[in-house]
């Protein structure tokens, strides 16, 4: 079982990320607010897949992709925004995301792209 | 502000609608209000816009509609905690959204969540607002566009 670190400014998308965990395809190990408090539990629990926000207070998902990759290339991570344009998603990309799924999103579309991130 | 301008938040309030479990949403026509008398319900979610546009977007809802769809989303938890959550949430989701259209030099910030109408601080008082009613269930809200070019 792969391990998940979820990383939202908003509690209610964090809590919706778990929900969609009903066939036991990942474990939750770590859930941060924002990318600082990210950077530290993801040194704590080194998590294998990672869904990161982009608007975040204190550090912003572009940022905390940046020195997640840096700790670890191996970690994949998809990005989980309301910033549709395309700018942002090749960049996160470049940055060294894996993914991304626009919000907002059903728990199908989710379990979707956490899927194509685990068989990447 | 054009009316294509408008149609993307429109577009975007109705996209945010149709991920919940109660699909059925309606937008009422937009009409401009003074920013001296803002609309607004109980809870008030904010996002400052800076870039080409600059001013905020904001949508505000009663507390009722904001429980409701609370549950429309999956979530059992209708604390008052979510319920800014949530208000911020749709800002930022309706918001960030807009990219698509405006691209990325449409800068969005990260969502404050208040009680009641923004003050003159959020809106200043020497420009208009845009006011989207919102229908959905029996509850009414609305999306509140106040952007200088």
């Amino acid at each position: 079982m792969l391990s998940l670190m979820i990383v939202d400014d908003s509690n209610i998308i964090r809590r919706k990320i778990e929900r969609c965990n009903d066939s036991d395809a990942f474990k939750v190990v770590a859930s941060a607010a924002n990318g600082l408090q990210a950077l530290e539990l993801f040194k704590q629990t080194r998590p294998q897949l990672v869904t990161m926000d982009l608007t975040m207070p204190e550090m912003d998902g572009i940022a905390c992709i940046q020195q997640l990759v840096a700790l670890d290339p191996g970690v994949r991570i998809l990005v989980i925004s309301a910033l549709s344009d395309k700018a942002t998603g090749i960049d996160a990309l470049k940055k060294g995301a894996r993914g991304f799924l626009c919000k907002p999103f059903t728990e199908e579309q989710l379990l979707e792209a956490l899927t194509e991130l685990t068989q990447d | 502000m054009s009316e294509q301008t408008l149609q993307v938040f429109i577009d975007g309030v109705l996209r945010y609608f149709q991920h919940t479990n109660d699909k059925e949403v309606k937008v009422g026509t937009p009409y401009l209000a003074e920013n001296q008398n803002p609309a607004a319900y109980d809870v008030t979610g904010i996002i400052g816009i800076s870039g080409p546009y600059r001013g905020c977007v904001y949508f505000t809802a009663p507390r009722i509609l904001l429980k409701h769809l609370l549950l429309s989303i999956g979530e059992s938890d209708t604390s008052n905690e979510h319920i800014f959550d949530l208000v911020g949430e749709v800002a930022n989701t309706i918001s960030g959204n807009a990219r698509s259209s405006f691209g990325h030099e449409f800068m969005i910030s990260v969502p404050v969540m208040i009680e009641g109408a923004p003050s003159h601080i959020h809106l200043p008082k020497q420009l208009r607002s845009y006011v989207i009613p919102v229908y959905w269930k029996s509850y009414h809200a609305a999306v509140v566009i106040c952007l200088e070019q």
